[in-house]
């Protein structure tokens, strides 16, 4: 049973993997909402800069981005002489975030694209004001309509933080290369591996899916 | 134009509470209202009926804002509704002003556009407690009270999806007249019902309509409800008035060739 003396390191690696997938699904979502909603402002300076970071993040790599918080941001503040050296949890954070923010930010425009004209007309017709039409009658009937999407985006985001063991951030990925360094019990380590993360990712959609049926009562009501 | 009669509202001819004055709508090459006149006074109910596409939707959608005009004035008591008055000149009017001017219409949608995520009673209550910054208890009564006047008041915490279309529609009219319009205006309000739910939402318009003193403005292709409801019909062909008059008028006795053609082919269909 060599197997499960390698579960202590793996665990702690995986707690650190459900805290960066938290915190940066969080920050992805925050971010999602600000640029979807920016892209669709009649501020055309917002609209603008929401189009350019969408854009900027999803058009390059996330290790890159990665390595440009982690490696090359710090350089940048050295020359103009500031301490910009981020914490790896933090440079992690912060990329894993900014990357599913930008994807995320496409879904919260396409959702709330997706509300009828109707819907606006009638608001309009009440005197709402354009803010008053987002926050409460847009955005309430497009949220249901992107989270789905937003799902699919969580489990994709907490595959993607095993590149944050590039920088030496000790996750469920960096404990099992360790493990396997330490052992060369490659089959078993990456077995486990494999299991740990689908488990996770099938608890995250599992999330998601109670959200949506809480966020959505009123879509599955008959009469 | 001849909106400068004195705001004196005891006097007669009363000053319309909605003018239209030479109102023309355009998309591109084509022409939706074409130099459009019409006048509605405080308290009257005017059916506008005519073939589709005759810019009759489009009158609404213009006095409600929710399209803009191409050129001409409108007024509601003798304030411009798509200007503003700069001294003598007339500026297009600002997102303040249009506020100001469309709380005092209301509309009832051809498809009810009720909000689907709010209980009836939230659809109610919402706009008045956010746009009139009603207290919680104020808009409530007020739900209760019309709720009750379209014979819903057991539906309050439904929701939209939850309710026949008749029933949506008369959450619809109850909702716009939450906001206490002066102006009500009513876009085709039974087209999109089965034929045996007409019946209670006409009832409802006409009931309210007597009892709040309404000033209505209806695109209908109901004849029957608007010989009997209006007290003025109004016939729509190619972006103008074609031939208004009374209902009794119009219905038994109509001058032009092209209403006695739309009347024959709405009310006897050769089969």
């Amino acid at each position: 049973m060599e197997w499960i003396s390698y579960l202590g390191p793996l665990w702690q690696g995986a707690w650190v993997t459900i805290q960066l997938t938290l915190y940066s699904t969080v920050l992805g979502a925050l971010l999602s909402f600000a640029a979807g909603i920016g892209k669709r402002s009649s501020i055309w300076p917002l609209r603008i800069l929401s189009a350019v970071y969408v854009e900027v993040f999803r058009g390059t790599s996330l290790l890159v981005q990665l390595f440009w918080l982690y490696f090359a941001l710090p350089l940048a503040g050295n020359a103009i002489g500031i301490d910009l050296r981020l914490d790896p949890v933090v440079a992690g954070v912060l990329a894993l975030g900014l990357n599913i923010g930008a994807y995320g930010a496409e879904v919260v425009r396409g959702g709330l694209k997706s509300v009828s004209q109707q819907q606006l007309e009638a608001a309009q017709a009440l005197n709402f004001t354009p803010r008053q039409t987002l926050w409460r009658i847009s955005l309430p009937q497009a949220i249901p309509e992107m989270l789905p999407a937003f799902g699919n985006l969580a489990v994709q985001n907490l595959k993607d933080t095993a590149l944050v063991s590039l920088i030496s951030l000790g996750d469920l990925a960096f404990r099992a290369e360790q493990v396997r360094n330490f052992t060369q019990d490659s089959a078993t380590v990456y077995t486990l591996v494999l299991l740990m993360y689908f488990g996770m990712a099938l608890v995250l959609a599992g999330m998601i899916k109670l959200l949506e049926m809480s966020v959505g009562r009123w879509r599955t009501v008959s009469r | 134009m001849s909106s400068q009669t004195p705001a004196s509202p005891d006097q007669t001819p009363a000053r319309p509470l909605v003018r239209f004055s030479k109102v023309t709508k355009r998309y591109g090459e084509h022409t939706v209202l074409d130099d459009l006149d019409l006048d509605v006074a405080a308290g009257e109910k005017v059916t506008i009926i005519g073939p589709s596409g005759s810019g009759k939707s489009t009158v609404l959608r213009i006095l409600m804002t929710l399209e803009t005009l191409t050129d001409g004035l409108i007024e509601i008591d003798g304030e411009p509704l798509w200007h503003e008055r700069r001294g003598d000149q007339l500026k297009p009017a600002s997102e303040a002003h249009l506020r100001k001017m469309r709380g005092q219409l209301g509309m009832v949608f051809q498809q009810f556009n009720l909000f689907p995520h709010m209980s009836v009673q939230r659809n109610l209550t919402e706009a008045p407690r956010q746009v009139l910054g009603l207290s919680r208890k104020e808009a409530q009564s007020r739900a209760t009270e019309l709720l009750e006047r379209v014979g819903l008041a057991d539906h309050a915490n439904k929701y939209p999806g939850q309710l026949s279309g008749g029933q949506q529609q008369r959450v619809g009219i109850a909702r716009a007249l939450m906001m206490r319009p002066r102006v009500m205006l009513f876009d085709e309000p039974t087209s999109a019902l089965d034929p045996e739910l007409v019946g209670e939402v006409l009832h409802v318009i006409r009931t309210l309509a007597d009892e709040h003193d309404l000033t209505v403005l209806m695109v209908t292709h109901e004849m029957s409800f608007a010989r009997r409801f209006s007290d003025r019909v109004c016939f729509f062909d190619k972006g103008r008035i074609h031939e208004q008059g009374t209902p009794e008028q119009i219905f038994t006795d109509p001058r032009e060739a092209r209403t006695r053609e739309f009347l024959r082919a709405v009310l006897e269909p050769d089969v």
